[in-house]
């Protein structure tokens, strides 16, 4: 089985991000980029269901700018076999990148394709459901374990209330929450061996998509923002604050 | 104006709350309310959602191919409904909202709006991006609007009050592409963590799961909800249901307690809005303090037991 690994390249999480002063966006410029952690867990999952024997060969793939091509060594150096940029410098949302992808799967016909289930800067939580609806296949979002046996998936999620499990006829889409793997670090020869890896790159174009944005962003401001508070000495005092000054016990 | 469809989160028998938040956004919008209840032996939720003020009429689509409510089955049934005239169409930004609505949007393609925390306009909407540390202002041209409501963001509509007509629709059958297994659902008697009016959180300092009764004891003292850190629950103290955070649950109660926690920004944009925030942390220096209305730097094993006995006293 064939498995397609969809990850994208965003701030990576530890920035404390900045937004611009003219409220176009937050500022990207000289900012540190990575795989959004939701997909490592995605390529993680790939690449042990390889070594399980389960999958065959990995292709993932990146929607973005020429930077994406990092991303996706990081991918490869993890253990995915083949990368495709789908290369544009247009803000990619959801809707877009779920027709590329499916004009992608169209051509490579994978059995499984696993994503994050967010993407940690538009923290959209949409693009894997909205995939296998163009594709008409089942969906486990939010996985915390997928187990593929007999054209079958079995996936458990995390959903509000603990855990509910499904079953999906196979192909279908995963997208991975936190619980579903820990990645690996790629090792210095693996990244040394995933640069001969590969890459290919395309354009939407000539994939027949357009990815123009259906949501047009009118503004990005900064949250209200907390006022500092104070120290208290000790729990006797925290528990006077807490009843006589915010009066909320 | 064209009416707003609100998709009804329930178990069968009664609605979520979550539903009750997606009908105050939906007033926000403006047009006529419908909720739709997709189920089996779904009645008694309709009911429930006939009763909620501001409802103009619930439609109750009551097919086996519902029992679970999964996306497969229930998104060819919205869209078609959708298609019938409605201008929105609403959910809680739940797991379940989450993972339906996207896939409704991209079979009637159009975008889907994630997370909403505020209603400018008909077509204009803010929602939080970044864990929260930018809010985007977001303009729709599509002739119908997905939507999922943050409901920290919108009180509930009144459960009473309401007495809307419950029309049936006939059900789109099942997709047969997926099927339900299992659930394996937390129990708890303390009250729901995105609806209680105090929370009490514990990180990684918690060391194990088995130091969290010293925080159930403090929870049942206050009538507060537990929830905890990623790292806590990555770690095995509690189930996956209790994480606060950018990816996990957004709650803003009256009080929200950080025992452990060091107030990581994934960790912030799930509890920032909480009306007073209380932090328990031996590191003076731990974020979590920056957003603490009050701060106490203690070894929690001492002080959350002390807590809990001065609240005793009271
Ligand atoms: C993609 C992604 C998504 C994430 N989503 C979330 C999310 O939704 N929610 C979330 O919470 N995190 C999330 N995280 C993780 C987040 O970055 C932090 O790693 C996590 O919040 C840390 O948890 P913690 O504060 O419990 O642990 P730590 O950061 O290890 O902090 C433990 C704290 O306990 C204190 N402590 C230790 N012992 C004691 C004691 N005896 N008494 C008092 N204090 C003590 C320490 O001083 C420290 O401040 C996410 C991360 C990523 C990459
Ligand atoms: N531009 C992109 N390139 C590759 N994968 C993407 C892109 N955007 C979203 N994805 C995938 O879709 C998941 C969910 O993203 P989102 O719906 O934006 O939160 C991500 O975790 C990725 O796996």
């Amino acid at each position: 089985m064939k498995i397609l690994c969809a990850v994208k390249r965003v701030v990576d999480y530890n920035v404390k991000i900045r937004v611009k002063t003219d409220q176009s966006g937050v500022e990207t410029s000289n900012v540190k980029f990575s795989m959004n952690p939701f997909d490592e867990i995605a390529v993680e999952e790939a690449v042990r269901l390889k070594e399980a024997g389960t999958a065959t060969e990995i292709v993932v793939v990146s929607i973005g700018p020429a930077q994406a091509q990092e991303t996706l060594r990081t991918a490869l150096a993890m253990g995915a076999d083949r990368a495709i940029l789908v290369q544009t410098d247009v803000e990619t949302q959801p809707l877009a990148v779920a027709k590329v992808l499916k004009a992608l799967v169209e051509k490579e016909a994978p059995g499984l394709v696993i994503l994050g289930k967010q993407a940690i800067d538009d923290d959209c939580n949409q693009t894997g459901q909205m995939l296998a609806a163009l594709l008409g296949w089942g969906q486990g979002t939010f996985a915390s374990k997928v187990v593929p046996a007999d054209g079958k998936v079995t996936v458990t999620r995390e959903i509000d209330g603990g855990l509910e499990t499904v079953e999906l006829a196979l192909p279908a889409v995963v997208t991975a929450d936190l619980r579903l793997n820990e990645p690996r670090y790629a090792s210095l020869p693996n990244i040394m061996k995933a640069k001969k890896k590969p890459l290919e790159t395309v354009t939407p174009d000539s994939l027949g998509v357009d990815v123009t944005p259906r949501l047009t962003t009118l503004k990005v401001t900064e949250p209200a923002k907390r006022k500092a508070g104070v120290k208290v000495a000790d729990v006797a005092a925290l528990v006077d604050k807490l009843k006589n000054e915010a009066r909320v016990i | 104006m064209a009416n707003i469809l609100v998709i009804a989160e329930h178990d069968n028998a009664a609605l979520k709350p979550a539903t009750l938040n997606a009908v105050t956004a939906a007033g926000k919008i403006g047009g006529d309310i419908h909720i739709l209840v997709a189920g089996k032996g779904a009645q008694a939720a309709a009911d429930a959602a006939a009763k909620v003020a501001g409802v103009a009429k619930v439609l109750l689509a009551d097919d086996a191919a519902y029992e679970h409510q999964l996306p497969e089955d229930v998104a060819p049934l919205v869209v078609s409904l959708a298609k019938s005239g409605y201008g929105h169409v609403l959910a809680g930004a739940t797991s379940m909202g989450k993972n339906l609505l996207p896939r409704v949007a991209a079979l009637l393609d159009v975008a889907a709006i994630s997370d909403i925390t505020g209603v400018a306009s008909a077509d204009t909407f803010e929602r939080p991006i970044y864990a929260g540390n930018a809010i985007a202002t977001v303009q729709s041209s599509d002739a119908v609007k997905i939507i999922t409501v943050r409901t920290t963001a919108f009180e509930t509509a009144a459960a009473e009050g309401g007495s809307a007509a419950v029309e049936t629709v006939a059900g789109a059958g099942a997709a047969s592409l997926s099927r339900f297994v299992s659930a394996e659902l937390t129990k708890s008697e303390r009250p729901e963590l995105t609806a209680a009016r105090v929370v009490v959180s514990g990180g990684r300092g918690m060391q194990s799961g088995e130091n969290f009764p010293l925080l159930e004891a403090l929870a049942d003292k206050l009538g507060a909800a537990v929830g905890a850190s990623r790292a806590a629950v990555d770690a095995g103290f509690v189930p996956n249901d209790y994480q606060v955070g950018q990816t996990g649950k957004i709650v803003a109660p009256e009080l929200y307690i950080a025992v452990g926690i060091s107030g990581a920004i994934q960790h912030l944009a799930g509890m920032k809005d909480s009306k007073v925030i209380v932090a328990i942390n031996k590191d003076e220096e731990a974020p979590i303090f920056q957003v603490a209305d009050y701060g106490l730097v203690a070894d929690l094993f001492k002080a959350v037991p002390e807590l809990t006995a001065e609240l005793d006293k009271r």
